[in-house]
């Protein structure tokens, strides 16, 4: 069980915000911090790794308390048992593959379990590379698996994917699961990707102006909840356009461009760059295998 | 061909190679703490050390002969307590262009202290290792370009001085005599042949340190 409940002033490019954030994690479950930029994800990150100091509150994870403004604890990055994934990996360039997990062990008799992860994260043929010469997925799988080899109390992934391009993404959250899975890590994952979230998180919480504003499983916070709809699409708006008495949007959902017409009335408010739910009731869809059928259009 | 005293080549590589290996051991520290420290006092040291850049090396040699003398200060100290005087001693000379070479050391490794992503040291301590060990296996070995570019160039520089060396040497033939000195001294007895030689052959080894430089600089920054 992971509890934690902290407050920050943060000087962000908006001015001034309150982080003020309590959750709490059970062991082995997956959560999502969803939000614009700005609003303090990677700080609460840099928080529980000890790489930042909050202001006030409490960390406590599986019954050890990391910090504790009113006690005076605060453990340094050193003595936390946190694997953390950084936007940049931070692989050191001086060391192989297999350097660069090795240096994270504690022990140096656990240099099985090194090996057993360069195997369950598909690194066993890139061992003896270094990271210059290794590709961007490559690279996300290096930083994860070295930051499984210290056996850590929480896994922590900050926006692990952005970089990547969709395909790869993909791939690589299928690994990522399995991975957690396998270790049966609390993971907090920092994602913008709705498709990541539903595919990974178990529980998902949106933080924003430094408060968490919605928490729950994915389908309920984003799926709009209770609407008797048969389906239903985020997306964001790309451009408005006026046709006749009817308005024009385009929307982004994943990677598609989908147009759709809207009464002025409904879309009161919408701006480009919003993110939109777009539902379709009672109808049947028609569904084919994207290789066979002909693109509809 | 004049017959040529080699001992003030040999004392100036020799004034360069010491100088430079403890320029090394001695910046690391420095600079480490001159990158990463969040005291007040970390632009004014910066300041200091690059003084000698900027300061006449006469400036500098004057004030370490004031130092060094023996009627006062640290000089007298050392000379009451141990029995040593830096003034006109090859001692003295390592200790002047320790100084006077000391930004050429520091300053390319703060840049590259500064130039290596703060990720790096963060996901080290996340690791668990400490600071030091952070310096040693993760920070240091990514600075190996820099650490050779500032050796190489405090090398080259401290072969190149003269004013300090001169105030505070003095031009004892075998002890503080060094190369450049020796190129003055023959001018100054009109034995122009020899100023040549000194000259060439100064001439020569520095274009060689400088080519290396470069050479390194582009081969060892490739990986990377």
């Amino acid at each position: 069980m992971i509890k934690l409940s902290l407050q920050k002033r943060l000087h962000s490019a908006q001015g001034i915000l309150n982080l003020e954030v309590d959750m709490d994690i059970a062991e082995g479950e997956f959560v999502t911090l969803f939000g614009k930029s700005g609003t303090g994800k990677t700080t609460l990150l840099r928080m529980l790794a000890g790489l930042a100091v909050p202001d006030a509150g409490r960390i406590e994870v599986h019954g050890e308390t990391w910090y504790d403004s009113a006690l005076g604890i605060n453990l340094p990055p050193q003595r936390r048992r946190v694997g953390l994934v950084f936007q940049d990996y931070a692989l050191f360039p001086n060391m192989t593959v297999r350097q660069n997990l090795e240096y994270a062990m504690k022990d140096p008799k656990a240099r099985g379990r090194v090996e057993e992860i360069l195997e369950v994260a598909h690194l066993g043929q890139l061992a003896s590379r270094r990271p210059g010469t290794l590709s961007g997925g490559q690279k996300q799988r290096v930083a994860l698996a070295r930051a499984l080899v210290s056996d850590p109390g929480i896994l922590l992934l900050d926006e692990p994917l952005s970089a990547l391009d969709q395909e790869l993404r993909m791939k690589l959250q299928g690994e990522i699961a399995e991975i957690q899975k396998r270790y049966r890590l609390a993971t907090i994952l920092v994602s913008h990707d709705l498709g990541e979230i539903f595919r990974l998180s178990q529980r998902v919480m949106c933080l924003e102006d430094g408060r968490i504003h919605r928490t729950g499983k994915p389908g309920d916070v984003f799926g709009g909840g209770g609407m008797s709809n048969k389906i239903q699409l985020t997306g964001v708006v790309l451009e408005i356009k006026a046709a006749d008495v009817v308005l024009v949007l385009t929307i982004l959902v994943g990677n598609e461009v989908v147009r759709v017409t809207s009464l002025p009335q409904d879309a009161e408010g919408m701006r480009v760059g919003d993110k939109v739910f777009i539902a379709a009731k009672a109808f049947n869809p028609m569904v084919f295998k994207a290789d066979t059928a002909p693109r509809a259009g | 061909m004049v017959n040529l005293d080699w001992e003030p080549i040999w004392l100036t590589l020799k004034l360069a190679a010491i100088t430079t290996a403890i320029l090394i051991v001695l910046s690391v520290p420095i600079s480490w703490w001159l990158a990463y420290t969040p005291s007040r006092l970390r632009l004014p040291m910066r300041a200091m050390v690059s003084m000698p850049l900027v300061l006449p090396p006469s400036v500098l040699g004057f004030y370490l002969l004031l130092a060094f003398s023996p009627v006062y200060g640290p000089g007298r100290f050392l000379k009451e307590h141990f029995d040593v005087s830096l003034a006109f001693s090859f001692p003295g000379l390592v200790l002047g262009s320790l100084l006077f070479s000391l930004p050429f050391m520091v300053n390319p490794l703060v840049a590259g202290f500064e130039s290596l992503p703060a990720s790096f040291s963060e996901a080290s301590y996340v690791l668990g290792k400490s600071r030091l060990q952070t310096l040693r296996h993760v920070l240091l070995p990514n600075l190996r370009p820099a650490l050779l570019s500032g050796a190489i160039l405090s090398f080259a520089h401290t072969m190149g001085e003269f004013g300090v060396v001169l105030m505070v040497g003095g031009k004892i033939p075998g002890v503080t005599k060094v190369a450049s000195i020796a190129i003055f001294d023959e001018v100054e007895s009109l034995r122009f042949a020899s100023a040549h030689v000194y000259a060439l052959v100064l001439f020569s080894i520095s274009f060689a340190i400088l080519l290396t430089l470069f050479y390194v600089n582009k081969k060892m920054l490739k990986p990377f």
